[in-house]
């Protein structure tokens, strides 16, 4: 990201000079500081209301039901994983579908730590570490709070509207992830 | 599609009713918790959106879309998300960014928002996760780790355009 962002900046002031919008860009610049102000106050109630929603959900258990429903498609996606893999595989899971992030990551390390030890060739990811990996860039959330929220600081009349899509879009990302690693994994095998 | 969010709401606090949780401090705690994240992200969403702001009024946007615009338009991915697609992978700072950018531009209700929002809503993080994930490790090829994870944040690009296009979710 260093890179990315000087590149971003330096990239637009040589156009800029070349186009001669050098005091329009020095401009938005300073607008695009100012609107980031404006974007999180308006950002920052929805978003607390649902960080908030979602503590009741996390304090009321709902986080070991999902864990239960998602222990058979563990069992199926990792099959050679142990058994403490395997809890925080199912942690891991269970806090990106409730949007937590911040747990997540944590159990989703432990999680690989684990499949590191079993792993009989440790130089090579093993198919286990790569399902864990899959599943997390392609993480399916529940509720898409930054996002919805985003959408209402943006003045949006449906913020809302567009989780059955995510949901939708999310599910079949995964699917193709999922059957990627399986195909690929075959296929590394027959080699 | 309007019942999705009170329905899960009901539910939510019905179970914790039923759980005898302090509903309404428990709630209050978690707001707090969200007023975190939210100074947490608004460094690198200042950050990016001046630099967003600043590649648009240069006209240097429009230089790195039309490099980019000749294999997505087949797809008809619609050139004014590329920016999203294109950071998206790699910082999720930054897509927020970007993704604030395009829905005050393009508006959040139109179909470019639309797709923006449902990309930004499917797919992940996923060179950063990769990172992290492999970090600690003794992994030294990834394999189809890779591949994989990439092939997942296209069909995400892919589907959540077709979605919005042809079926006006």
């Amino acid at each position: 990201m260093n890179y990315i962002w000087c590149a971003m900046i330096i990239f637009s002031l040589i156009v800029a000079a070349l186009n001669g919008s050098l005091d329009a860009t020095i401009n938005a610049a300073f607008d695009g500081a100012k609107s980031s102000v404006e974007v999180v106050l308006s950002f920052a109630g929805v978003m607390c209301f649902w960080t908030g929603m979602l503590k009741i959900a996390e304090k009321s258990g709902i986080s070991e039901k999902i864990e239960k429903l998602l222990n058979p498609v563990i069992k199926r996606l990792f099959p050679s994983a142990s058994n403490d893999a395997k809890k925080y595989i199912s942690m891991n899971m269970t806090a990106n579908i409730l949007g937590m992030g911040n747990a997540a990551t944590p159990m989703g390390i432990k999680a690989m730590a684990e499949l590191d030890k079993s792993n009989k060739n440790p130089l090579r990811a093993s198919d286990d570490m790569c399902m864990l990996v899959v599943l997390n860039t392609t993480s399916f959330q529940l509720i898409p709070t930054t996002i919805i929220a985003l959408r209402t600081a943006a003045g949006s009349a449906e913020p809302m509207s567009v989780i059955a899509p995510i949901w939708i879009t999310s599910i079949c990302s995964i699917a193709a992830a999922v059957a990627a690693v399986k195909v690929m994994t075959k296929f590394f095998k027959r080699r | 599609m309007q019942y999705i969010i009170p329905i899960l709401i009901i539910l939510m606090i019905l179970t914790a009713l039923k759980s005898k949780l302090p509903v309404y401090d428990t709630f209050i705690t978690g707001a707090g918790d969200g007023m975190k994240i939210v100074l947490g992200i608004f460094p690198a969403l200042l950050a990016v959106l001046t630099a967003a702001y600043m590649l648009r009024a240069s006209g240097a946007i429009d230089l790195i879309i039309s490099f980019i615009s000749p294999i997505t338009d087949l797809i008809g991915i619609p050139r004014e998300v590329l920016p999203l697609a294109m950071i998206r992978p790699i910082s999720g700072g930054g897509a927020l960014g970007i993704l604030t950018d395009t829905l005050n531009t393009y508006g959040a209700d139109g179909e470019i928002g639309k797709i923006a929002s449902v990309i930004m809503g499917s797919t992940e993080t996923t060179f950063y996760c990769l990172c992290v994930y492999f970090a600690k490790t003794r992994v030294k090829h990834t394999l189809r780790a890779v591949p994989c994870a990439v092939i997942g944040d296209i069909t995400g690009i892919v589907v959540g355009t077709l979605l919005i296009k042809l079926l006006n979710f």
